[in-house]
């Protein structure tokens, strides 16, 4: 089987507006159905779009974040059809001259090192989204006008993604980018974040180069459908070529429609002609002027993106790629979290651990946001620097933690009160393994007539320290003096 | 004192603000002259005398109580259906909407509401403004006041009757190719279509959004320009409503433009112009003269192909305006959309209901400009129509450009002839829009035009002077007409309704 | 340019007009006399003319983003041809 899987992305994302792309009516979800309209979103006889100047601005924001080129003349156009969930049969949208062209967008290689690349993007554009309709009860189907209006930002990539898996991570990391750049929530569930996939196969034979027919999929409602129903497509067009061998010069685009149940890819119903949209401009709206100072304006907007800061945490403060990559697509707030705890600790490595392990574990096992974590950052990065300077253990650490969360009491409390600290003081520890050398004759028989290992008596006698000493024994300092004085005993 | 409904706006409102008469008066007499006459006029779809004096007797009663009272204080007026009415029905001469009452109020209305006008009526109109009889309406066609047997024009003909036949002293009506100049012309009034963005279109049902204004019909200039001030302005709700200051019209009609040079339009005096229209507008040159205006000849060598280029523009843009009513959301809904042919069987149930719904919502002029702007735009076709009468209408501007550098008003006939009988040209389409080649150069252009009486036929129809006026003029324009009305009684002139 | 029967049959479908047989004989007759009309359009040299699309030349109009109130549900509904308790209804769709 020697093919390549050429596949290229349409993505529409929500924007974050309070109010929808032409009209101020609001843009909440989940809402009762034709709770949230106003007359221009349901396309009233006499009612006028204009333009909502947020929409406009987070499109800029994430356009120039793509490092796209933004066109400095923008107008509107009209794409006419005729479908229920479309209240004036028209999408305010653009056509000849959208906003922005250009731009790309890094795909992190896979865990194991495989795949990644960059991802070109055709154009960015706006347009309003359409409104829901509801299949099929008693003969009829229920149009809701909710969402109709909201603005809704058109992502179209190049064929650049060569594999479903990279086409998965294109997609989670345009999501991350959108969220840092605070422009779209890119909830798939609840559609602020939609994917159709164009995919057709390259299949090598005989020297040559076969192409067969392009299938638009959509209904991909997650970042695993993405990639299963990529992974079924290619499979189903090369056997599909096996059997009829029909290329891309034969047939027109398809369109497919994903079942994740059925873990297929199903024909959806063929319109007899090709869509005629019969774009034109729109007249009730008027085309939009973008200057260096707008631009520059909306620049300063930009923070930090994913992929740099990946890289920062990784040259900065000494992490892996994994753990950099771990703590970056949490989130801004987990990443901001973890900057600020870093310097705190004074030990990069132990907050990026002490974040996944146990603040990530704390806020899961008690449905918290981050910003809800009972202990303040200052507190527990105290923590973690006593940890890292070793005045407290690992160990010890996680228990003063416990008694943070369950506790009003203060951490220099709760250090005191449970006396915890660290022994490593050496001539005080040398006599405590003198002691429990005493204490345990036989432990020291079984060395010297070769019963045991040196390794499990060394073992027994730091148990015995730790013990003795309520824990609070420098473990690797006790180890030290144990090899130092057992050492002797051997020779 | 002369009968109310023989004055002007202006008359009435100082008689009412004198005390002499009240705003109930003044709108029951209106109301019993339409009761008496509108029978063979049908001027009005929707007339509601009740809530008419309810509020003029709410304006009463502020005045008693002393409080402010908008410049329309009691002046009754008429509405071209087209504009949204909360909760009123606005059919836009369509079967298509018998049914529909707007959740919401045009802005136009609204500011009409907040100067205290008293809504008389909804006036009839060619369905979706697209005529110029009025006999496009789905309700029947509205009569001539000046002779029943013809036309009022269109496609607010509603309007311009209820004017003419003194109904009403002011109303409201929508052009978009000459739809307030040429019925006004034809019932012997005067008609304004503002700039293109001087009026807000918000709740102004489209026909060709690019092309569409709202303007005022009335009598003389004092009260066209009362009531272009109220209408007048920038609305947040129009994207294309120019944020530029409303002058006071009224204030400044007296004065004497600063600067009266004119210019006549060669082009409009060809054939097909009516040599008794082509007379009276020569006649109202020498007047001008007379008043020491330059008149000057003037060529717009594009505006030959203006209804050429009106007649893809304005059908693409209704192709898509008109895409809404689909049974779906509003408007008229089919009851039985099941197929009828073996070809019908194979389209589905909802398109069907779609195609079903409009093919008896609609009439045939509707459903001819919706075809053909279809055309105009669809794949493979764009280019050589829609495209193209785009860059004509361009140069149709460039030409309007040109000729302002030299000279400030245009002028020529509204209409190449005048009111013809109702069903003359229903069967030539072609021939009707032909009708409209003189006012649809502006609305191209975007620039204002005006239509004043000059004259009648001797057979005793109205004759329209048309003038023209560069971009947001409409100042200087109302002044230069001023020129003219002053030393004329054309506007004086009434029919004689029995 | 000649509009035949069939061009008009599939602009009407485009259009979602559905017209009795004796009405696609009188559009095919009057679309063809208006195209004919039309025709002129390509006499005037175009070539370098930029197309005007808007009634008026502006750009830049913006509303900032605040949200109202919606309409409530009655007033939404209140022209629907048909509808239930809390939505439009259209003949099913099948995708
Ligand atoms: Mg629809
Ligand atoms: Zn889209």
């Amino acid at each position: 089987m020697d093919y390549t899987i050429i596949i290229g992305l349409e993505i529409h994302v929500q924007l974050q507006t309070e109010s929808k792309m032409f009209s101020a009516s609001g843009t909440a979800f989940g809402l009762p159905p034709n709770t949230q309209t106003d007359p221009v979103s349901l396309g009233l006889p006499g009612t006028l779009p204009v333009m909502n100047r947020k929409a406009f601005d987070l499109a800029l924001k994430t356009a120039m974040a793509l490092g796209a080129t933004i066109s400095r003349f923008t107008k509107w156009d009209r794409k006419n059809y005729y479908y229920p969930d479309l209240p004036k049969n028209y999408q305010i949208s653009q056509y000849d001259l959208p906003f922005s062209l250009g731009g790309s967008l890094d795909i992190p290689a896979q865990k194991e090192g495989s795949g990644g690349g960059q991802c070109r993007l055709t154009r960015v554009h706006l347009e309003e989204d359409t409104g829901k309709l509801t299949h099929g009860v008693g003969g009829w189907s229920e149009v809701d006008l909710n969402r109709a209006g909201i603005p809704l930002l058109e992502i179209v990539s190049e064929p650049d993604i060569r594999n479903a898996a990279d086409a998965r991570a294109c997609l989670e990391e345009l999501r991350l980018t959108l969220i840092y750049l605070g422009v779209s929530d890119c909830e798939m569930q609840e559609g602020s974040l939609r994917c159709d996939a164009n995919v057709n196969l390259h299949i090598q034979k005989d020297g040559k180069t076969i192409a067969t027919p392009i299938v638009e999929i959509k209904n991909l409602n997650s970042f695993r459908s993405v990639e299963r129903a990529l992974e079924y497509e290619a499979e189903r067009q090369y056997a599909k070529w096996q059997k009829d061998g029909l290329t891309i010069k034969d047939a027109f685009k398809e369109t497919r429609g994903w079942s994740d149940p059925e873990g297929i890819t199903k024909p959806q119903r063929q319109k007899e002609t090709a869509a005629d949209y019969r774009y034109f401009p729109e007249p009730d709206l008027v085309p939009v002027v973008v200057d260096d100072a707008w631009l520059d304006r909306v620049r300063a907007t930009i923070g930090e993106l994913p992929g740099p800061r990946r890289k920062r945490f990784e040259t900065e403060f000494g992490l892996t790629p994994y753990d950099a990559n771990v703590l970056v697509e949490q989130g801004q707030d987990v990443a901001d979290y973890f900057e600020t705890l870093a310097k705190t600790a004074g030990d990069a490595k132990l907050a990026s651990n002490w974040i996944q392990q146990d603040v990530m574990r704390i806020l899961s096992e008690r449905k918290l946001k981050l910003a809800e974590f009972p202990i303040k950052i200052e507190v527990l990065g105290d923590l973690l620097r006593r940890v890292h300077i070793k005045a407290l253990s690992t160990h010890q650490g996680r228990e003063v933690l416990a008694k943070l969360l369950e506790s009003d009491e203060s951490l220099e409390q709760i250090i005191e009160a449970g006396g915890y600290g660290v022994i490593s003081d050496r001539n005080a520890l040398s006599k405590v393994i003198e002691e429990m050398i005493a204490a345990n004759p036989k432990a020291m028989e079984d060395l010297k007539g070769g019963k045991k290992k040196p390794d499990a008596v060394k073992g027994f006698l730091r148990g015995q320290v730790m013990k003795a000493t309520g824990g609070k024994a420098d473990p690797s300092l006790v180890g030290d003096l144990l090899d130092e004085r057992l050492a002797n005993v051997q020779d | 004192m002369i009968e109310p409904t023989r004055m002007s706006a202006v008359e009435l409102i100082n008689q009412m603000s004198a005390g002499h008469l009240s705003a109930e008066e003044v709108t029951r007499a209106y109301i019993d002259r339409i009761d008496r006459l509108d029978r063979s006029v049908k001027s009005f779809l929707l007339f509601d005398p009740e809530s008419a004096l309810t509020v003029a007797r709410s304006i009463d009663q502020k005045r008693r109580n002393g409080e402010h009272l908008g410049p329309l204080a009691g002046v009754p007026i008429a509405l071209k259906d087209n504009l949204c009415t909360p909760g009123l029905p606005t059919t836009c001469g369509s079967r298509m909407l018998q049914n529909f009452r707007p959740p919401y109020e045009a802005t136009v209305i609204r500011k009409l509401r907040e100067a205290d006008a008293v809504f008389i009526g909804k006036t009839n109109m060619d369905e979706f403004a697209m005529g110029s009889s009025t006999e496009n309406s789905a309700y029947g066609a509205t009569c001539n006041p000046w002779d029943l047997e013809r036309i009022p024009g269109g496609s607010s003909g509603g309007s311009a009757a209820s004017v003419a036949a003194d109904f009403a002293p002011l109303s409201i009506g929508s052009d978009t190719g000459g739809s307030i100049r040429q019925p006004a012309a034809l019932c012997g009034i005067v008609g304004l279509k503002p700039t293109y963005g001087r009026v807000s279109r918000y709740g102004l049902i489209a026909f060709a959004s690019s092309l569409d204004q709202i303007g005022p019909f009335a009598h003389d200039l004092a009260d066209t320009s009362l009531l272009l001030q109220v209408i007048s302005g920038h609305d947040p709700h129009d994207a294309t409503s120019v944020d530029s200051p409303v002058p006071d019209y009224l204030a400044t009609l007296e004065k004497p433009p600063e600067r009266l040079r004119i210019g006549l339009v060669r082009e409009f005096f060809s054939e097909g112009l009516d040599p008794e229209i082509e007379a009276a507008v020569r006649e109202a040159v020498r007047l001008y003269v007379g008043a020491g205006a330059t008149v000057k000849d003037v060529s717009l060598p594009h505006s030959k192909y203006g209804t050429a280029a009106y007649y893809i523009v304005a059908p693409a843009e209704c192709s898509s305006n008109l895409a809404r009513y689909d049974g779906t959301i509003f408007g008229h809904r089919a009851a039985d959309w099941s197929p009828r042919t073996p070809e019908e069987a194979e389209i589905p149930p909802l398109i069907r209901m779609m195609m079903a719904s409009r093919a008896e919502g609609f009439g045939a002029e509707v459903k001819r400009r919706i075809m053909l702007g279809t055309f105009a735009l669809s794949a493979g076709y764009a280019d050589q129509y829609y495209n193209q009468a785009l860059k004509v209408r361009r140069l149709i501007r460039n030409d309007f450009d040109a000729a302002f550098a030299d000279v400030d008003v245009l002028i020529g006939p509204t209409t190449p002839t005048a009111a013809f009988k109702l069903g003359e040209k229903a069967a030539d389409p072609l021939a009707m829009y032909l009708s409209d080649i003189y006012t649809i150069t502006t609305n191209l252009a975007g620039i204002p035009g005006l239509s004043i009486p000059c004259g009648l036929t001797k057979s005793g129809l109205p004759i329209g002077l048309q003038l023209m006026a560069p971009a947001f003029a409409e100042e200087n324009l109302l002044r230069t007409a001023r020129v003219f009305e002053r030393q004329t009684d054309w506007h004086t002139r009434r029919p004689s309704l029995a | 340019m000649s509009l035949t029967r069939d061009d008009v049959t599939k602009v009407a479908f485009l259009a979602r007009l559905q017209l009795e047989p004796h009405e696609l004989d009188t559009f095919t007759g009057q679309l063809n006399s208006i195209m004919d009309f039309v025709a002129q359009l390509q006499e005037p040299d175009t070539a370098d003319i930029e197309p005007l699309a808007h009634g008026v030349e502006i750009h830049n109009v913006f509303r900032e983003d605040r949200a109202v109130p919606s309409l409530t549900r009655e007033a939404a509904l209140s022209n629907a041809p048909k509808r239930n308790q809390e939505s439009f209804l259209v003949p099913v769709v099948l995708d």
